[in-house]
């Protein structure tokens, strides 16, 4: 029987090919936009916790509570230990030591008197002895005139304030900022280099140097007010949160405000909703799919059925029931899905590497952005790319059928039988 | 003789707007084994109507129609279907035929049903093509077939599953004179070597001229019964 209609599938095109094509395009569609979205999301995820989040921070509880406020008053002492029995006790994960702080740059003139200030945010982070950190934060892409900090006292500045303060490379400018004591700290620092972000946030008033020199500026020798860590690949939800638990369940005391406590990504502050809506869109795009390619197959299903109607009259009067007739132009569906979602999925993958490899540049699109995204926007091929289309591939021709067969339910059976000789 | 069909008191009612339209009015019948008769009429006097309760495609409204000791009225759908599946055989007026698959495929259809293993369903459908002659037409598609051809293909179609009772209505409705006598003959020849008995719908005088009984219906009402010498044999 199944022969049988399989033969009748292929050879009859209306039943066969439209349903396919539709399938297969919207298959297509479906794995490529999971697999982009997957892709934009991760780099975004990822460009956050390169730049600020980590894939888990490990700061003092009191630190964690007032984040926003970047509190160094309650940073981490003997930062050295702890990364020591950091990477002893995860070893698979990369650990690096942040002070991010804020501030006012001023520029004086050749009197000493101010000539130009700015409000900055900061980052003291390793650039001086290793790379490590440079290449995590992509760095050298930002770049826009200058050089690294290769001795101590070189700072990094962003392009937009370094213009609107009329800095010339090789200028001396004072950080006013206040010491991890709640003194206030000034230190001097010469402009080696310039950056452009590609995000407004970080454009209008951002400066990065040596950790060390800003450990000197704010009176923080030995302390960090994060370690960031960074798990070999990309951000992992489950391990993120397992870590939380194991590290807080060990070191943290909440009536001890310098006790340590370990926060995952998912938990940081205007990240969650980002890693939240990641995991939801895959799901988004399959309901989007199944519903829109429904309604097209039921309405393609609905044509055949009409036409089809006499056929099952026929199989009917023949001797077969309705319930099996209803059954076999089901089972014709999920053979259709089946069908148009491996090809779907296959050319769907072959787009989706194509805009892995290649990406598609997006960086004067979003040269304003407030948000911390990619500028190269990349399609990421995971396990799901390789199944997820099935869901509306399948589902939709067979919801499609569904629909499209209860009119043999709903007709009395001599009416159906009619039919046929319409 | 052997009875396969009785007919007590049947009528059919079908919805038209807020009222009934009357097809069938207190039919009583009987049928048994081995028949070669017709239903006799105009358009709208109840053949068909009275060819589909017996076939349990549909339902009476009042009275009983008993096919093969089943109550129509009281079989469920799968009892229904499987009557259908095992007993009856259906020739219709347009052939009806699967487009899409060949005359061999078409004709093993109602095997495939009753789940015969190939090989039992490639020799029945090899010697019932036999019997209607298209042993040389196994592989072509119903388009390629002249209208006599599909015919004879659709009266494989139903004899195949060897059916006590075949219900044919209209079959030489689009047939030529030849192609009509011919069909009629196949009929004939394999209601008298396999003692299937066939109930025609019909008002062609071409059927009518083979018929050994002739039941004429007007408005839904039986008017006349008759036992007749064929015409034609």
């Amino acid at each position: 029987m199944l022969k049988f209609l399989f033969n009748g599938l292929l050879r009859d095109k209306s039943r066969s090919l439209l349903p396919v094509i539709i399938v297969t395009v919207g298959v297509m569609i479906t794995v490529f936009l999971h697999a982009y979205l997957t892709g934009v999301l991760t780099d975004s995820i990822e460009v956050s916790a390169k730049l600020t989040t980590g894939h888990v921070k490990v700061t003092t509880y009191g630190y964690e509570q007032n984040s926003s406020q970047q509190p160094n008053e309650f940073a981490m002492d003997d930062v050295e230990q702890l990364v020591e029995e950091l990477n002893r006790d995860y070893p698979d994960i990369e650990w690096a030591e942040r002070i991010l702080f804020g501030g006012l740059l001023d520029a004086p003139d050749s009197t000493g008197a101010t000539r130009a200030q700015g409000n900055v945010s900061g980052a003291g982070v390793r650039l001086i002895g290793s790379d490590a950190e440079i290449e995590r934060m992509d760095l050298q892409t930002k770049l826009f005139s200058g050089r690294f900090p290769e001795q101590p006292g070189e700072i990094l500045m962003s392009n937009d304030l370094f213009v609107r303060m009329k800095l010339a490379p090789g200028d001396v400018v004072t950080l006013i900022s206040s010491s991890m004591y709640g003194d206030m700290a000034m230190y001097n620092f010469t402009v080696c280099g310039t950056l452009h972000f590609g995000v407004a946030a970080l454009d209008k008033g951002m400066i990065i140097a040596d950790i060390a020199d800003i450990r000197r500026a704010l009176y923080m020798e030995g302390a960090a007010g994060e370690v960031l860590g960074f798990f070999p690949e990309y951000y992992d939800d489950e391990l993120g949160l397992q870590l939380q638990t194991e590290f807080n369940s060990a070191r943290l005391d909440k009536e001890d405000a310098y006790s340590l406590v370990l926060t995952p990504m998912s938990k940081a502050e205007g990240i969650d909703f980002l890693i939240s809506y990641s995991n939801y869109a895959g799901l988004v795009v399959i309901l989007i799919f199944v519903f829109a390619m429904s309604i097209v197959l039921w309405n393609a299903g609905l044509l055949g059925g009409l036409r089809r109607y006499g056929e099952f009259g026929l199989r009917l009067a023949i001797g077969e029931t309705k319930h099996e007739a209803y059954a076999s132009l089901v089972g014709e569906a999920v053979l259709i899905g089946l069908i148009g979602s491996v090809i779907g999925t296959a050319f769907g993958l072959l787009l989706s590497y194509l805009m892995q490899h290649y990406g598609l540049d997006a960086s004067s699109m979003i040269k304003d952005s407030t948000l911390m995204m990619p500028t190269v926007f990349r399609a990421r091929i995971t396990p799901e790319t390789y199944f997820i289309g099935f869901i509306p591939g399948v589902l939709s021709t067979v919801i499609g059928a569904m629909l499209a067969g209860i009119g043999i339910y709903k007709r009395q059976t001599a009416h159906l039988f009619k039919e046929l000789e319409a | 003789m052997q009875s396969i069909v009785e007919v007590q008191q049947l009528t059919k009612k079908f919805p038209v707007g807020t009222g009934f339209f009357t097809a069938l009015k207190e039919i009583d019948l009987s049928f048994t084994r081995g028949e070669f008769a017709g239903l006799v009429g105009p358009s709208g006097s109840g053949k068909t109507t009275l060819l589909n309760i017996i076939g349990s495609l549909d339902i009476p409204s009042s009275g009983e129609v008993v096919v093969m000791g089943n109550s129509v009225s009281r079989l469920t759908a799968r009892q229904a279907a499987l009557l259908r599946k095992q007993q009856l055989g259906f020739i219709f007026q347009n052939y009806n035929l699967l487009p899409v698959y060949t005359v061999y495929e078409n004709v093993e259809f109602p095997l495939l049903l009753l789940n015969l293993s190939a090989s039992e369903r490639k020799s029945r459908v090899l010697e019932t093509l036999e019997w209607v002659g298209l042993t040389d037409k196994i592989n072509s598609r119903p388009a390629e077939l002249s209208g006599g051809e599909c015919q004879r293909v659709a009266i494989a179609r139903a004899m195949v599953k060897r059916p006590v009772l075949v219900l044919a209505d209209e079959p030489t409705a689009n047939l030529d004179s030849v192609n009509s006598h011919n069909i009629l003959k196949t009929m004939l020849r394999l209601n008298e070597e396999l003692k299937t008995s066939f109930i025609f719908a019909t008002h062609d005088e071409k059927v009518i001229a083979y018929l050994r009984r002739i039941i004429r219906l007007e408005d839904g009402r039986v008017v006349a019964d008759e036992q007749v010498t064929p015409t034609n044999t």
